[in-house]
């Protein structure tokens, strides 16, 4: 039977030369899969930039079969959530991968950033690769931010009612701009119909498009690794970097079973703990939206919790809400306020193991206080960390040039 | 500064577990409902009960009784002969017999809808709750768990009256502390907190009709993602022999 098969071969091979002819088909696959070196090595960390992709592409999937049965109308939309767990072949199961992808999503998105930080990702010439980065993170939140109010509960009303008033924090245009953005004078069907719209169309285009951006722009310098050297100043005669393997195979099949270890913790919480607690779906979000009474206990859900309590750490409300703004904002610049001659982690001195621990604690600990009551002395507790968390940026830009480092290896350790 | 994934992951997975339970519903001295919601024979009976007690007022808007004959192992015969008591035809929505608009106007609030009550408050809430009726001075009934709770206590002749016995709570302020049974019922106390576990069980299973298929469905989901990963790993093995 060889026969068949190389006849095969040939006309498979005579249709990608048609189409080779026609769509630069091999030579895209050459240059961002076989022919694109990545360093051999990458760790644990490096795991969760495709495991981001992937969450994304589950969400949009998911999402649409969710937009085929839920009404985004104010009557309706808490009653089309149950329908959706009920009546629905397999509904559950969809808003279950839904909302649970979303606070995943945020894991994943929060490890990935972190990673940066161990091995400093994001310094020169990776800037713009961190600057597209942060901008997904933003979109991300905004898509998150509107889902959440989607299913129309106690929570996603009241929630989004706190979060859309921060606005009218601002002098002078402040409340105008409230209502603006919510098309009425109150939280209404308005405001649920074209946070709907934000939520499936718009701001899902501009995740996938910054995404693109976030990539070509990684694909031009090629990614950094856990000893934040640059494999491409050492090439062979054939100039391949001698510390780089082909993305494809290695990193694909490397990935594959990232994505299935991934899978697994993913699944196990879709089937056997979705409210994760209380976390993931909050417990007064199963009570349908009502403008007239307020829930005892206000707060976003866990992913925004830690920029909620640096707003709560201060007493004014519009310095509040700068200070909120700013912690986000900061990160923007994180490229140029570590001027360490070092890269990674491995070659700073202690200084930056105890500068990130702390400033990893902080971030930790103002999303635990930020899901709290609020007591007295949870409001000190809140306001040394957000210090601390501002002190981390300040004193990485005055301690990072002279900070001690370890002499930086010219080749990759294994 | 070097992590070990599995570290990692399991450093997360304590942080989320310690978190999570700060988040639990309700609040107080909650009892233990201990159910089981794979005990069906607990959740028919639970059934016949909220259908008895809570449906006069109360609806599962959401709820179908079609998902009774399909989760419960009830023919549709049963279901129609003894669980709906309005005109409602298998597919429809348990519906209270009280009007929305009646329930507004004789009660001045109409009360809630439980289709997934048991999702906001909790099985521990609600057991608690349903245990801890009693009447006070004025002779009205009032809650334990949810002072000054609208709900008379419906269920009274099966539990009998419990009376409260008031505290001073370190501030000087006078509260119930507990409930003595003042007037005994149809049955004895054990007796009446295995009825209160089967209806909490319906009302667990009613917030969440799919939940016992879906852990079923996840055991093979996991069994399949733990084979598939293995695969998988010695894939990423195989093709890295040549990586030094």
């Amino acid at each position: 039977m060889a026969k068949p098969d190389n006849t095969s071969e040939k006309s498979s091979n005579a249709l990608l030369a048609w189409f080779d002819a026609r769509l630069p088909v091999t030579a895209f696959w050459n240059n961002v899969m076989t022919g694109y070196y990545a360093p051999k090595n990458f760790n644990f960390w490096y795991y969760l930039g495709s495991l981001a992709l992937m969450v994304l592409v589950m969400q949009i999937l998911s999402g649409i079969f969710l937009t085929m049965h839920y009404k985004p109308d104010a009557e309706m939309a808490f009653a089309s959530v149950e329908y959706i767990m009920r009546d629905v072949e397999w509904g559950w199961f969809i808003r279950y991968l839904h909302s649970t992808g979303a606070s995943f999503f945020f894991i994943v998105v929060y490890l990935h950033m972190f990673r940066a930080l161990l091995y400093g990702s994001h310094r020169a010439p990776r800037e713009l690769v961190w600057i597209f980065g942060m901008l997904i993170y933003l979109a991300l939140m905004a898509e998150a931010f509107m889902g959440y109010v989607l299913p129309w509960g106690q929570m996603s009303y009241w929630g989004a009612q706190v979060i859309i008033n921060l606005f009218g924090a601002i002098p002078a245009i402040g409340e105008p701009l409230t209502e603006w953005i919510r098309g009425d004078f109150f939280i209404s069907d308005a405001t649920l119909n074209r946070f709907f719209a934000l939520h499936v169309i718009a701001l899902p285009l501009a995740i996938l498009g910054l995404v693109m951006m976030h990539l070509v722009a990684l694909r031009e310098n090629g990614s950094n690794n856990p000893d934040g050297i640059e494999i491409k100043a050492n090439k062979d005669e054939n100039g391949i970097p001698v510390d780089g393997i082909p993305f494809h195979p290695y990193y694909t099949v490397k990935d594959i079973f990232g994505a299935g270890f991934f899978l697994m913790i993913f699944a196990f919480v879709i089937f056997f703990w979705p409210e994760a607690g209380g976390l993931f779906l909050e417990h007064d979000n199963f009570i349908p939206a009502n403008p007239l009474v307020t829930p005892e206990h206000i707060k976003p859900v866990w992913y925004f919790t830690p920029y909620y309590a640096i707003l709560k750490a201060v007493p004014d409300k519009l310095m509040g809400v700068i200070l909120m703004g700013v912690s986000v904002a900061i990160l923007f610049f994180l490229p140029w306020l570590d001027r360490s001659p070092a890269k990674s982690i491995r070659y700073k001195g202690t200084w930056y193991k105890i500068l990130l621990g702390l400033f990893t604690i902080a971030f930790v600990r103002l999303g635990m206080l930020g899901m709290a009551e609020g007591t007295p002395a949870q409001t000190i507790e809140m306001r040394i960390w957000t210090f601390v968390y501002f002190a981390f940026f300040i004193l990485m830009y005055f301690i990072s040039p002279g900070g001690k480092t370890k002499p930086v290896p010219e080749r990759l350790t294994h | 500064m070097k992590m070990k994934p599995f570290a990692v992951i399991f450093s997360l997975a304590v942080m989320l577990f310690a978190i999570a339970p700060a988040f639990g519903a309700g609040g107080g001295n909650l009892q233990h409902a201990n159910i089981n919601i794979r005990d069906t024979a607990a959740t028919q009976r639970g059934a016949k009960l909220f259908v008895n007690y809570c449906m006069s007022c109360h609806s599962a808007g959401y709820m179908r009784y079609q998902r009774l004959v399909d989760d419960l192992g009830l023919s549709e015969e049963a279901v129609m002969n003894n669980l709906v008591f309005s005109d409602a035809k298998i597919g429809e929505t348990m519906d209270a017999s009280m009007r929305p608009e009646d329930a507004e106007k004789w009660l001045g609030k109409a009360p809630p809808d439980l289709s997934v009550i048991s999702r906001s408050r909790g099985a521990d809430w609600l057991y608690t709750y349903l245990l801890t009726f009693y009447q006070d001075e004025s002779g009205g009934w009032n809650n334990q768990a949810l002072p000054n709770a609208s709900m008379p206590h419906v269920m009274w002749q099966m539990q009998g009256i419990q009376k409260p016995v008031y505290a001073t709570d370190a501030e000087g302020h006078e509260a119930v502390d507990h409930l003595v049974l003042h007037q005994a019922g149809l049955q004895t106390p054990e007796e009446y907190e295995n009825t209160v576990r089967d209806l909490v069980t319906f009302l667990e299973y009613l917030g969440e009709p799919a939940q016992v298929k879906r852990k079923n469905v996840g055991v093979w989901v996991l069994l399949f993602l733990a084979f598939f990963t293995m695969i998988a790993y010695l894939l990423k093995a195989d093709y890295w022999r040549d990586v030094h």
